[in-house]
């Protein structure tokens, strides 16, 4: 086959290939939507975080605004310490709470950032004081089958 | 007894030493081959000649593989999740099979059995009518001219295969999930997008369809040159290169992902 016909066929096979490469990063992985750039840094302590794995995402008013960047375990307050990567675009007040949330009924779970009042802004390193941790279910049903017996004899005692 | 015995035990050590040796001797061919590429590096038209035939005469095999086996995840995968209700899970289901598992290995194992044995026969054929012996008398080496742009030919093109096997597979269970069946098109994209991660899915595997083109591609090229110069010589060597490189992808596939994909 002549050269430059090789050639051309080889071209447009490595640009197919590259092509194919840049549609997974972009339309099937997470580069094209979350951006990468500047972030900062806050931490936030946990009674229990369910089944939140590093890299959930951290959402405020169901935007996403960072990521789940390490989990913890804090040996003198025996609490879970998650560390959040938030984005520099957003800033959120010093007294934010963040409480982990699952999408769904049975989807992943993510940490929700609700901003609070306050007029100073969180900074790089700074640690989240109100947190709520995840529902438990079996606490859930548990505390529901408590309630019901509770319920129940209040109204048989009259 | 004894005598049959001990015939027996001689022959099971025969043949571990036998392997032994081969695979030792296939060792020492890989590293010959990576002294050689510098050479063939300078030579790249050659290089550009191996891609041709090893990638792009495999794009068609590869592409209709992917386009079917994104096809079939897609109803499969839609009839499962449909009993949990979760038919949006779809896109994620197609992609992290095809980005993390099918994509390599699939495109590997179609690399393997179009153009490693094509390798396998070419190179069997070239020693059989004593080209390669002719190579040495004129001072040619052998491995810069003939084995090392294979090599490097094969290896450039099967990341490549791969990521276009994955992308089609995708596209496949789009195809299918969204515009056939009718799952909604922005959660199966938003979905997807959130699961697949570029660097633990995505990266890892292209790392894994560059292994297993090395793999493939030195066993292809070693039963060549080491097939006997015969036309059956070369017909069992072909057979083995499918066999042997098959084996291979399936076995390495396990390692890699036992060490990427340990539940992060």
């Amino acid at each position: 086959m002549q050269r430059a016909t090789l050639d051309l066929w080889v071209g447009l096979f490595v640009v197919a290939g590259i092509v194919a490469v840049l549609f997974l990063a972009l339309k099937v992985g997470n580069l094209g939507g979350y951006d990468n750039g500047a972030t900062y840094v806050v931490k936030a302590s946990f009674d229990n975080i369910g089944g939140l794995k590093p890299r959930a995402p951290v959402k405020s008013a169901g935007v996403v605004v960072g990521r789940v960047a390490d989990i913890g375990f804090d040996p003198k307050s025996y609490e879970a310490l998650v560390t959040l990567s938030l984005s520099a675009r957003y800033s959120f007040p010093q007294d934010s709470s963040a409480a982990i949330m699952t999408s769904g009924l049975l989807g992943e779970q993510y940490i929700a950032l609700e901003a609070g009042g306050d007029e100073k802004m969180l900074a790089n390193g700074d640690v989240l004081k109100i947190t709520q941790g995840a529902v438990v279910l079996e606490n859930l049903i548990g505390q529901f089958l408590y309630n019901k017996n509770d319920s129940q004899t209040e109204q048989a005692a009259p | 007894m004894m005598q049959a015995l001990i015939g027996y035990i001689r022959g099971i050590g025969r043949r571990t030493v036998d392997r032994v040796w081969r695979m030792g001797v296939a060792a020492r061919f890989f590293l010959l081959v990576l002294l050689h590429s510098g050479t063939s590096f300078r030579r790249f038209h050659l290089i550009i000649r191996e891609i041709f035939t090893a990638g792009v005469l495999s794009l068609i095999i590869i592409l209709v593989s992917g386009l079917f086996v994104g096809m079939v995840l897609g109803l499969q995968g839609y009839e499962t999740l449909q009993t949990y209700g979760a038919e949006e899970s779809l896109g994620v289901l197609v992609s992290l099979s095809l980005v993390r598992e099918l994509g390599p290995v699939v495109a590997a194992l179609l690399f393997a059995s179009r153009a490693g044995s094509a390798i396998t026969a070419e190179i069997g054929l070239m020693k059989a009518t004593e080209q390669i012996a002719a190579m040495e008398m004129m001072a040619v080496d052998p491995i810069a001219r003939v084995v090392a742009p294979r090599f490097w030919g094969a290896v450039i093109s099967m990341p490549l295969l791969a990521a276009l096997f994955s992308a089609m597979g995708v596209l496949g269970g789009y195809l299918v999930g969204v515009v056939l069946i009718g799952v909604d098109a922005g959660s199966f994209w938003s979905q997807m997008q959130a699961a697949v991660d570029f660097k633990e899915d995505i990266i890892n595997g292209v790392i894994k369809s560059v292994v297993f083109g090395i793999a493939v591609t030195i066993i292809a090229l070693f039963e060549g040159y080491d097939a006997p110069p015969t036309a059956e010589g070369v017909s069992r060597a072909t057979t083995r290169t499918v066999v042997t490189s098959s084996l291979a992808i399936l076995g390495l596939d396990f390692i890699l992902t036992a060490f990427m994909f340990r539940g992060v």
